[in-house]
């Protein structure tokens, strides 16, 4: 394996991004103009459950400028069903249309698209199309779905249950026999909004000439979208480009392919026009897939010592009304990542994801893994509680031994590289942790509930290897990467991922300008468009450096490699006896040398000619990693709540977290404090919710709360670096760590500021108002 | 068109005169009568501040001013901030240094917004920052280099 001298590889290199977007001048898909443009405007239903009796597009079809009106059937039998990916044997599925057909399923379900000369007039016309809809009886709550006489999303099925995986476990029982102490607990991970800042945005062009569509669309995998609507117009996959421009986040809401992207690709090749849509942040929050929305309970075997023994587990998922990309799957994580840090003997399991008439749930930063931390560091704490030891004392009577990596955790995860440890250690050296307490006792002493919270928390990152996600989606989770040397010697990265603010055109840039010894402004990372890049896979699951970055690096050693024998040839020298430095190979013990320039130079020129080599500088490389990643973490959260309103301030929020080795530090630290932000998000204010008949009551910025500026104290942040062997870099992942850590790390520091008044639990978001409830109830009950 | 109205505003300090419907949001004008689509679209009610420009030097959030609001007037948007690459303004400068912006989307009304803050108090404190920007959300960066890029900013006006 090549180590590249790291120049500038581990420094906090200003972005390449920023220069066009610090001012104004990046491309999102609605900067997108086209001549003959034409634009959409969707009309969703207004019901969550209920047969359609008629659609009456007359007037809509009149209105000036408008220049078509479809519903479901305009468009049967050419277009659909919608996109899904993952899929098992035995699963409860049902196609679904990409406009309603004869029934709706949710509030928000796209019932008829009208296309307008402007985006005023598609909207004006929309408002004038009559749905007349026979409301049923809805299915909210994913608990009562259950039930075997409860309305079904789907009548063609038996039940509202999608999947149901149990993993019983004789050992579990056993333990849970011969424990000192049990507790049970139930907590719930409440569906919470993406709300990424630019919503969702496409814009479909269908040239008849070429016969090819070109769709712009925000998006994190666009090599998938081009397959998703390839299948779903039956089209040639080689007549499709799917483009991700500028994408204004994602956070996992944008991995699938959504209704109304092959909906408009079929508009656009109908009309023989392009169409554009940008949908609004009522629309976003109402049709772009929502996160979490678990219901676990959660059985815990333990000694008076504090040494957890087994874990019985129940995770419900809600799945809402249609199976997106990988929504049915995301609930098994949280069983494979029950373990956190800690050595448990045992772990028995039951998973369902389960219909409902609600939007339909996804991938959100985690996905599966931050409910799993939230359940084993509740767990830890009231282990700690229930035994009269220190939170952190009990975690590391726990924690898996730095020695015994890799370690396959009783969940059946395979650990890389681990030292739990040194972690917390640097964390609590940093928080002068008894220093902390002592203060925390003296608030009490003064009547102050003062919290501190704590979170040691494990993840799986770098998604693949694609034989564990293989049986599960039509995907694999490889990366690709080519590295295209110039004869000038400028390079040309094209990567498979597809980054939307994670900053990889850096990043890479930092791998390539090390690899060769040229400037990074003399490098430049192409990404997001299928028709520039190999086949690849896209941006989630923490994947980014580890496995993009890993096939980077696979391409950058072969191009480094052939550039070598180049070099052999001109300098008259055995390969073995060239050295390479900092863009420079010499011949051992002799000052005969050339640049890097100059052998790409010559690779290009026919009268420098190597024999037995192909001219150009250019490799092509697929990463499959051998493994998933396991980065780590501490955190700490102090809190004060106010016991008159209830209302919680966050006083101080440190984060010791270990992802490997670093590529670029300031964008490492931009993740983990973005990422912590949105956790603390979820557990102190943002909560999708529906009314009991299924109506959406959090639909615009009025009713979702999204973090703001003031809510928080300055981070404190430091890392230890543990690398791994999964991939040559070394680097685990970053994205999806703050939000992994924050949630139980906040939640337990509320509940320790609380446990003297008899609060054991407060479920997500701990708003003002059910905090203060807790609180009365509590008084009321002493 | 019928029913419009003529208006002539100044954006970036070229003179514009148009017609428009009267119902046109002042954002819609500039995006897609002036091209200049810096100016993001978050939210559509004023809660979000992604499409946040200056109006007579004060920071407004243009999805909820109508073009003709800003008749006679003068607009800046992130594109008028700086006039070419090399002469970046400071608070361009500080979240490029800073880290100060991811996915970029909220980045325009974010600068924007801070630019108020600093016209009217050159040295913020870290607090007076976090108050400032309250109205401009950030999904990506939890803000703390945001607030990093605009002391920075201060810091090289007060040196300048």
């Amino acid at each position: 394996m090549v180590a590249f001298r790291p120049n500038s590889v581990g420094k906090a290199i200003k972005r390449r991004e920023d220069p066009r977007l610090i001012r104004g001048l990046g491309t999102y898909t609605d900067d997108v103009k086209l001549p003959g443009m034409t634009y959409a405007a969707f009309v969703r239903s207004d019901f969550p459950a209920g047969a359609i009796r008629s659609i009456d597009t007359a007037a809509a079809a009149d209105h000036p400028g408008v220049v078509a009106v479809y519903t479901y059937a305009d468009m049967e039998g050419q277009v659909g069903p919608s996109p899904v990916g993952a899929e098992m044997p035995g699963m409860g599925k049902a196609d679904h249309p990409l406009l309603a057909d004869g029934r709706v399923l949710h509030v928000g379900q796209p019932v008829a698209v009208v296309v307008a000369e402007t985006p005023y007039a598609a909207r004006d016309a929309a408002s004038l199309v009559e749905v007349d809809i026979e409301p049923r009886e809805a299915v909210v709550d994913v608990e009562a779905a259950m039930a075997p006489d409860a309305p079904r999303v789907y009548e063609e099925l038996d039940s509202n249950i999608c999947i149901q995986v149990p993993v019983p476990n004789p050992e579990a029982d056993k333990l849970f026999e011969q424990a000192d102490q049990t507790l049970s607990m139930r907590l719930l991970n409440q569906r919470v909004a993406p709300f990424p800042m630019e919503g969702r945005a496409i814009c479909a062009h269908w040239e008849d000439g070429p016969g090819k569509l070109t769709i712009w669309t925000s998006n994190q995998a666009p090599h998938f979208v081009k397959q998703q609507i390839a299948m779903c117009l039956r089209i040639p996959e080689i007549r499709i480009r799917a483009i991700a421009p500028e994408v204004g986040g994602g956070f996992g809401a944008k991995i699938p392919t959504y209704p109304e992207d092959p909906l408009l690709c079929w508009v656009s090749r109908k009309l023989r026009r392009p169409v554009k849509w940008s949908e609004t942040r009522t629309e976003n929050l109402l049709g772009m897939t929502h996160g979490r929305g678990h219901v676990e309970k959660i059985e815990v075997a333990f000694q008076n010592d504090g040494r957890v023994l087994a874990l019985k587990g129940q995770t419900i998922s809600e799945l809402g009304a249609w199976r997106s990309f990988y929504g049915p799957f995301i609930a098994l994580s949280t069983h494979t990542m029950s373990c956190g840090c800690y050595d448990i003997k045992a772990v028995a399991w039951e998973t369902f994801a389960v219909y409902t008439n609600t939007m339909a749930t996804e991938a959100y930063r985690g996905a599966g893994r931050p409910e799993a931390a939230y359940i084993i560091e509740r767990v830890m704490d009231e282990v700690a509680a229930a035994t009269g030891l220190d939170p952190v004392a009990v975690r590391r009577r726990n924690f898996v031994d730095k020695d015994a990596f890799p370690h396959t955790t009783a969940s059946g995860a395979v650990y890389d590289s681990g030292d739990y440890e040194k972690t917390l250690d640097r964390m609590i050296e940093l928080v002068g942790y008894d220093d902390a307490r002592e203060a925390q006792r003296q608030a009490r002493d003064d009547g102050r509930l003062v919290g501190i919270g704590v979170a040691a928390f494990t993840e799986v990152c770098g998604i693949g290897p694609s034989a564990g996600t293989a049986p599960h989606q039509r995907m694999g989770t490889w990366e690709s990467a080519t590295v295209r040397v110039e004869p000038s010697g400028n390079v040309t990265v094209y990567t498979g991922v597809s980054p939307h603010g994670q900053g990889q055109e850096t990043a890479f840039a930092q791998m390539a300008s090390d690899a060769f010894g040229v400037g990074i402004d003399d490098v430049v990372v192409v990404h997001g468009d299928t028709d520039q890049v190999q086949h690849g896979v896209g941006t989630f699951g923490s994947r980014g450096i580890a496995v993009g970055g890993a096939a980077l690096h696979m391409a950058l050693t072969k191009v480094h490699a052939k550039a070598t024998r180049i070099a052999a040839h001109h300098l008259d020298a055995p390969v073995d006896q060239i050295d390479y430095e900092d863009g420079e190979f010499t011949v051992k013990g002799s000052e005969r040398k050339l640049t890097f320039r100059q052998v790409a130079e010559m690779a290009h020129l026919w009268n420098v000619a190597v024999p037995g080599e192909e001219p150009g500088l250019e490799a092509v490389a697929r990463f499959e990693p051998p493994g998933t990643t396991f980065p780590f973490g501490a955190h700490l959260c102090q809190v004060e709540v106010d016991p008159e309103s209830g209302q919680i301030e966050i006083q101080r929020y440190v984060a010791v977290d270990d992802f490997g080795v670093v590529i670029n530090p300031m964008l490492a630290d931009g993740q983990r404090i973005g990422g912590v932000v949105q956790g603390i998000g979820q557990a102190m204010w943002e909560e999708v919710q529906y009314d009991d008949g299924g109506q959406l009551l959090s639909g615009t910025l009025m009713d979702y709360a999204v973090p703001r500026a003031k809510h928080f104290p300055r981070m404190v942040l430091d890392n230890t670096v543990t690398p791994t062997d999964v991939n040559p870099l070394g680097a685990k992942g970053i994205g999806e760590l703050g939000t992994i850590g924050a949630t139980p790390c906040v939640v337990n520091a509320i509940v320790d500021a609380l446990r003297p008044l008899g609060i054991t639990n407060i479920d997500m978001p701990a708003k003002p108002e059910r905090v203060w409830q807790a609180i009365q109830a509590a008084a009321s009950a002493q | 068109m019928p029913g419009s109205v003529s208006v002539s505003i100044t954006v970036n300090g070229n003179k514009h005169e148009c017609a428009v419907e009267p119902r046109t949001l002042l954002v819609h004008f500039l995006r897609e009568e002036l091209d200049l689509t810096g100016v993001h679209i978050g939210c559509e009610s004023t809660l979000c501040g992604a499409c946040t420009v200056h109006l007579n030097g004060r920071a407004v959030k243009s999805c909820t001013v109508l073009a003709v609001q800003a008749d006679g007037q003068e607009v800046t948007t992130i594109e008028g901030l700086a006039p070419d690459a090399d002469n970046l303004h400071p608070l361009q400068v500080g979240f490029w240094e800073k880290h100060g912006l991811q996915c970029g989307y909220c980045t325009p009304g974010m600068i924007m917004a801070a630019k108020q803050l600093l016209d009217d108090n050159p040295n913020p404190t870290e607090a007076e920052i976090r108050e400032a920007i309250d109205g401009n959300i950030c999904r990506c960066t939890g803000y703390q280099q945001i607030v990093d890029a605009v002391l920075h900013a201060a810091e090289a006006a007060g040196a300048a």
